[in-house]
């Protein structure tokens, strides 16, 4: 323990969160750490025995950069917030779930469940690896609820707290049905067969009668709760699509179980045969296994997320001098509110005190911070980038600006009952099974036998039963879902696989999407700047308060300082000032008198000197990585257009990367983005795939045919959408895409092959000599068949596409 | 031959044994969270150490 692999010269990666270290000077022990954060972590653990933490897996921490204020957790003490996030308590002991996005790996796990060794009053702490959650019990009168929290936080889990999830998401528990259904299929469809296995052996008269009553008793027992428990999903769903005056796939196989089961009824109690009770149980197994790989998509992510889990559960209110937290719903007009660095601002209010850096890229789309001087008004979703403020709310919560965007009627848009080209291929399946049956019948009538004319009618029925379509599609969907999953795109339906083979035009949005939400690039160009002329310029720099000016600052890296004196400050167009006895402009090409030399591709600032331009620092936005190959590779398949919320600085850099045939649009409002999307709909008849990412293309991405919304940690808030992809990945979005949109024909193609089956099924139902023994071997080969095909395609596209198979 | 009801009896006895063991477990949370117990076995050992 405790050795340093790489102890090279080039880089040192931090013992806890493997980072790559700046300096060399914070160590404990020969370890070195990136910043005092991970460092005081491990003292927190190495204080109270824990380094096995580090033992399990190398660094396997989480950075703790940003310092936590003493007081966030304040209002973890007020009564009624308490109340609500708790889910048991009775004065002793208290119980709660925490949503911890951190946590990913073993060590993790282990360090948790070990919470008790740090925090005395912890009883006991169990952690749900899959949903990321955290069940904790303690004793109230050791601990309370705002220690646990802070203790979480200072090991660098801090819980995402918010009222939203917790009203909705905690209280729902797993849906369990689907594996009692399993259950209870599995063990009838197993007894069932076997009893039919006599049966199958041997003509039907050899069985003795006994024993045959015995076992067609027994099977008739076994097939209710089939039938009554659990194939019922399949009955509720035929049923609704009735209603809706639609058959969807699900009634020709609702209507073949019950043609089915009557027709077994028959045989057994007018001692023809068996009937079809093994074939129907196990048609009901394989299709509830089918809908179970179909809806096991990822469970952390939450796709409706609404602007409350956006906002935090309290603020500080000041009163009579007094600070003292107060619930999110409860702050009214005219209360003063303090907002911390890097808080998100959850009304609309105006700058009382204090310096406010605004960033409101996920409202609206602005690449760059905003600078507010007191007495302007503030948005609800701006977040302050750092220092304190006071606000003197003018909008509550519910009126907000943020708020009323969320109350569009396009969100409340009643989601119409889908109907995808299954039902419709399924659709046509029955008619036309049916046709041949009555055919069939109408032939046997005709020859005089009664008898063969009902047999052959119903056996058709049973045996072209659209289950194959059902199955080929439930696994195939099930598949593919599970694999872009462990590659970090995630779906939130089955049903959108056949929409991506209808999607020809893909519309993007820029800040957060294709740019990276954090930093941006600074580019200098101009006469060579020596150490002294950087420390003027960072001198000067260091006394606005602009965005530019900060970038630019952090740009020079400079530390000491010099004097300035006359500084000016023009708003929206420069600062100016005298340092060393040097007279220094900075800013825009209007403010120093010069015209731009460069083209537009970013923000300018321009340094001018005594008198002489010395040259010019160019800000653009950080694009994230492989978004160029992204683009080339999407322009293959579909016309693009971009939408953004920003200003045009951008433009030659997106133009590049676009090309000149995509239409690309600034400046626009979360409206226009919608009304842009739903005029590509109507107007040109096109099927649209947004791709955005913050709360300006929430409407955009449900107008959509497909919405996805880029996510940079699965922690971040993404407005409501039909996927979510990792922003890491995003660079292979366009294979996802292709591998989707294969996944129809795959379905099709699976589904042809099984229909041999049922032709050979066919070939003896309409002759009316459809033995329960064929039926038998026939159902399962092909449902077998449909598994082992879905399966090794997917898998084989998978490896076609370069994509993720493993979970690691 | 009647020897085969009971012996079939039987089997369908042990079988509903399984099943309803199979509901339990369910029922108990075995299949919500696939995950963490793989790893928390691994970690048995170290607890006991530091005890």
């Amino acid at each position: 323990m405790g050795k340093l692999k790489s102890h090279t010269e080039e880089k040192i990666s931090c013992y806890h969160c493997g980072d790559d270290c700046k300096s060399n000077d914070i160590l404990i022990e020969q370890k070195h750490f990136c910043c005092s954060g991970c460092k005081s972590v491990y003292e927190i653990l190495n204080q109270h025995d824990l380094c096995t933490y580090y033992d399990l897996n190398s660094n396997p921490g989480v950075g703790l950069k940003t310092e936590i204020r003493a007081d966030k957790f304040q209002f973890l003490d007020n009564e009624d917030i308490r109340k609500k996030l708790l889910q048991f308590t009775n004065g002793k002991q208290s119980q709660l779930t925490l949503y911890l996005p951190q946590i990913h790996c073993s060590s993790c796990l282990w360090l948790l469940e070990n919470l008790h060794m740090i925090e005395d009053g912890v009883l006991n702490a169990t952690v749900n690896f899959t949903k990321k959650e955290v069940f904790i019990v303690y004793d109230e009168t050791k601990t309370t609820l705002r220690k646990v929290v802070e203790t979480l936080s200072r090991i660098g889990y801090e819980p995402h707290l918010s009222l939203n999830e917790i009203s909705t998401d905690s209280l729902k528990k797993m849906d369990r049905t689907r594996w009692y259904k399993i259950g209870v299929a599995g063990f009838c469809f197993a007894n069932i067969m076997m009893m039919s296995f006599a049966d199958y052996l041997s003509s039907a008269n050899h069985v003795e009668t006994k024993i045959q009553t015995f076992f067609q008793g027994a099977s008739l027992v076994l097939v209710l709760p089939v039938l009554f428990y659990a194939a019922t999903e399949f009955f509720v769903s035929a049923w609704n699509g009735l209603k809706n005056r639609f058959l969807n796939i699900d009634f020709p196989v609702a209507l073949a179980l019950v043609i089915t089961f009557f027709r077994s009824i028959y045989e057994i109690f007018s001692g023809i045969g068996n009937g079809y009770l093994d074939s129907l149980s196990g048609i009901v197994f394989f299709m509830l296994i089918g809908r179970w790989l179909q809806s096991r998509t990822n469970q952390t992510i939450s796709f409706d997320r609404d602007y409350k889990s956006f906002f935090p559960i309290a603020i500080n209110v000041i009163k009579e001098g007094k600070v003292a937290p107060v619930e999110i719903a409860s702050v009214k007009v005219n209360d003063v509110i303090q907002i911390h660095s890097n808080e998100i601002i959850p009304v609309d209010a105006i700058l009382s005190k204090g310096a406010a850096r605004i960033d409101y890229s996920f409202v609206s789309g602005e690449s760059m911070p905003v600078a507010i001087t007191i007495g302007e008004m503030v948005y609800a979703g701006g977040k302050q980038l750092d220092g304190l403020l006071e606000l003197i709310v003018v909008k509550e919560v519910s009126q907000s600006y943020l708020t009323n965007l969320w109350n569009n009627p396009v969100f409340t848009k009643k989601e119409i009952v889908r109907k995808t080209s299954y039902d419709t291929i399924s659709k046509y399946f029955t008619y036309f099974v049916l046709f041949l049956g009555f055919i069939a019948g109408v032939y046997w009538h005709l020859q005089g036998k009664d008898n063969l004319m009902w047999n052959a009618m119903t056996t058709v029925l049973i045996v072209a039963c659209p289950c194959a379509l059902l199955l080929s599609q439930n696994y195939t969907h099930g598949n593919i879902l599970r694999i872009l999953g462990l590659n970090k795109f995630y779906l939130r339906s089955p049903d959108l696989i056949e929409d991506f083979s209808s999607i020809n035009h893909i519309v993007l949005d820029k800040t957060g999407t294709l740019t990276q939400t954090k930093g941006s690039n600074v580019r200098y160009s101009g006469k060579i700047l020596s150490e002294d002329l950087k420390k003027l310029i960072a001198s000067l720099l260091n006394q606005s308060s602009h965005p530019a000016s900060k970038l630019v600052f952090q740009y020079l890296n400079i530390s000491d300082l010099f004097e300035v004196t006359n500084f000016k400050e023009i708003e929206g167009k420069g600062i100016e000032g005298w340092v060393n006895d040097q007279h220094i402009k900075i800013g825009s090409a209007e403010f120093i008198g010069k015209t731009q030399t460069t083209q537009n591709n970013g923000s300018i600032v321009m340094i001018f000197i005594d008198g002489a331009v010395i040259g010019e620092f160019v800000i653009s936005n950080k694009y994230r990585f492989g978004v160029t190959k992204l683009i080339q590779s999407l322009k293959k398949h579909f016309t693009l257009s971009l939408l953004s919320g920003d200003n045009d600085t951008e433009l030659k850099n997106i133009e590049e990367l676009l090309g000149k045939d995509s239409e690309l649009y600034f400046n626009q409002s979360p409206q226009q983005k919608l009304e842009y999307i739903k005029q590509l709909q109507d107007d040109h008849q096109l099927n649209v795939m947004m791709i955005g990412d913050g709360l300006n293309d929430a409407g955009a991405l449900k107008q959509s045919n497909i919405g996805i919304a880029v996510a940079d940690t699965s922690n971040t808030f993404t407005p409501s959408s039909d996927g979510v992809i990792d922003g890491s990945k995003l660079s292979n979005l366009d294979s996802f895409i292709q591998f989707a949109r294969v996944g129809k024909k795959l379905v099709l193609i699976t589904f042809g092959f099984s229909v041999i089956y049922n032709i050979i099924g066919l070939v003896f139902a309409v002759q009316g000599i459809l033995s329960p023994v064929i039926a038998a071997i026939l159902m399962p080969c092909s449902s077998i068949t449909i598994i082992f095909m879905t399966y090794g395609l997917t898998e084989w596209l998978a490896r076609k596409y370069n994509l993720n198979r493993k979970n690691y | 031959m009647s020897v085969i009801i009971i012996l079939l009896i039987v089997s369908i006895c042990i079988a509903g044994g399984f099943l309803i063991a199979f509901l339990w477990s369910v029922k108990d949370g075995q299949f919500d969270d696939v995950q963490s117990p793989a790893q928390r076995m691994l970690f048995e050992n170290i607890k006991n150490k530091e005890k």
